[in-house]
């Protein structure tokens, strides 16, 4: 069964024009999956939508099997508590330490006091910060909040990670070492949707890429529909190939190997 | 459990906010008690001119006495009398010469007719049951004319009736004044705190969660402001009494009404705040 699904969804705004038209896709359990294109393409709609924050304004969205259009608010609560969801801004609570941050996640959501403790350990290990739990937020790199966000999407042992621009705020080095985390977190068997428009990153590494533009998925490298040339209508041939130039205009990969042996001791 | 820590929390995390909160909850019930002290007393005072609605009924010249307590008797056991009486035309001399003080001399004896004054009992003295006891009295022959201030009567039970509209307006129109108030009060407190609630819906935390903390602070903040008021008005009150005339306060029934009043309002207020940020998917 899949884990994420959009049949002919469209969202549009009563003023402000069309967010997302036509858009069809499935992410499996423990896929991998990115969602990339230029700002105002739709990426954080759909996300928004993955989550139920946003509901669409012709077809659906199942996701886990809840369907966005029956689902009632208890329902899109206990479903968020299998979600992790980053953002580009970290959202972190200034005013609570790490630690306090990713227990948030639990207390808020009824969990006994008693294993608050031991859980929010284990995620800040796992994500490289068990010494950093007492600090602050302002107290930590922009790297290391990111990772704090991610412990915290984490804590829940969630069946999907949902990340908006988890890199947008981060230097080339932050990048790397969130993404390998992001990754690593897949391997584990949690599937990741991510939103980025860091073409470097999805060049290098070889996942499932969605790519979109105006609202519509241009490209979906799971597809078997060919890139330009490959037919459809001329709307979608145009989209497809400014599509294409856009990614082909993303600079080139600084490094060849993603995986930097030097990251090691950041991981 | 958790809600009541976050309740109590906030007034340690916004003081000012939070008392803000409770003052005006306070001042807006505080004008409320202030309105309810003065119709309290209003309608004690209109209790106590009210035991002074009488009706008089003036007898003819040379009514035979028997004929007089006959009819005594008769409107002795109308069910809204409470008490009759008799006045002799020398008795109602002096009565006419003591309310006339430096003029009681203009009265010569015999000038006075005799009469049959009758008071009725309270819940019968409004103008409709006085007219109509009056038209009784006044059949019998030997009563010439009937007097019972037809305009007064009328007149005081207009004048209760408006003071009792104003209250009733003026009380409606506060509580609303108060639960806006309250609602923006706690509306700040919800914004100040948008990015954690924002958070806690994200992880997954029911609306039921986010609400209950500030729903509680508002039902302390009511409660807190509903004392405040209750001991502002009393002290008012007192203050007038040792002042000026004596006055009445509210009976622990309505304090406590009050109070719950306020707490109500806390409530309602911070529930409309919440549950505007909340409407939302």
């Amino acid at each position: 069964m899949s884990l994420i699904r959009f049949l002919n969804v469209a969202k549009e705004y009563p003023r402000g024009g069309v967010a997302l038209n036509h858009v069809t896709f499935q992410v499996k359990k423990g896929e991998f999956c990115f969602l990339t294109g230029p700002s105002g393409a739709g990426k954080s709609t759909i996300l928004k939508m993955v989550y139920m924050e946003e509901r669409p304004t012709h077809g659906d969205v199942w996701i886990n099997g809840l369907s966005i259009k029956e689902a009632k608010r208890r329902e899109i609560a206990m479903l968020r508590r299998k979600l992790g969801i980053v953002f580009q801004d970290f959202r972190l609570l200034e005013t609570r330490t790490a630690e306090a941050n990713v227990a948030f996640a639990l207390e808020v959501t009824g969990v006994a006091r008693g294993s608050i403790r031991t859980k929010v350990a284990r995620v800040l290990t796992q994500v490289g910060l068990a010494s950093k739990g007492t600090a602050y937020p302002h107290e930590l790199s922009g790297g290391e909040q990111q990772r704090v966000a991610i412990a915290r999407a984490l804590v829940n042992d969630p069946s999907l990670v949902i990340a908006d621009e988890p890199t947008g705020n981060l230097d080339e080095r932050a990048t790397r070492g969130v993404f390998q985390l992001l990754r690593e977190i897949n391997a584990a068997g949690t599937a990741v949707i991510m939103a980025t428009h860091n073409l470097g990153l999805v060049r290098r590494a070889d996942l499932r890429t969605i790519e979109m533009n105006h609202g519509r998925v241009v490209y979906d490298s799971s597809d078997p529909v060919p890139e330009i040339g490959g037919g459809g209508d001329a709307e979608t041939e145009a989209r497809r190939a400014a599509a294409a130039a856009w990614r082909a205009s993303a600079p080139p990969p600084p490094e060849p190997d993603l995986y930097d042996p030097l990251l090691e001791d950041e991981l | 459990m958790t809600a009541l820590r976050e309740a109590l929390m906030a007034f340690r995390r916004a003081p000012l906010l939070s008392t803000l909160g409770v003052v005006t909850i306070a001042f807006s019930l505080f004008a409320f008690g202030l309105f309810g002290l003065v119709a309290v007393n209003i309608q004690e005072a209109l209790h106590a001119v009210e035991e002074h609605v009488e009706i008089r009924a003036f007898l003819t010249d040379g009514t035979p006495i028997e004929a007089v307590s006959a009819a005594m008797g008769d409107i002795g056991s109308f069910p809204e009398v409470r008490s009759v009486a008799y006045v002799s035309p020398d008795q109602a001399l002096v009565r006419a010469r003591q309310e006339l003080g430096d003029f009681s001399d203009v009265f010569e004896p015999g000038v006075l007719p005799a009469s049959i004054d009758v008071r009725l009992k309270a819940g019968f003295r409004d103008p409709a049951t006085v007219a109509a006891v009056a038209n009784r009295i006044k059949s019998y022959d030997f009563v010439d004319d009937v007097r019972y201030g037809r305009e007064w009567v009328e007149k005081l039970y207009k004048i209760r009736t408006l003071a009792s509209l104003i209250g009733t307006g003026l009380g409606l129109a506060f509580a609303v004044v108060s639960i806006i108030i309250i609602g923006a009060t706690i509306r700040i407190m919800v914004l100040a705190r948008a990015k954690e609630i924002s958070i806690m819906r994200l992880v997954g935390a029911t609306n039921g969660f986010i609400r209950l903390p500030y729903l509680l602070e508002g039902f302390i903040q009511g409660i807190l402001g509903g004392l405040l008021a209750l001991g502002l008005t009393w002290t008012t009150c007192t203050a007038i009494s040792h002042a000026f005339i004596k006055t009445a306060f509210f009976d622990p029934g309505i304090a406590t009404f009050g109070v719950i009043c306020g707490a109500l309002m806390g409530l309602l207020g911070s529930g409309f705040a919440v549950g505007r940020h909340l409407r939302r998917l």
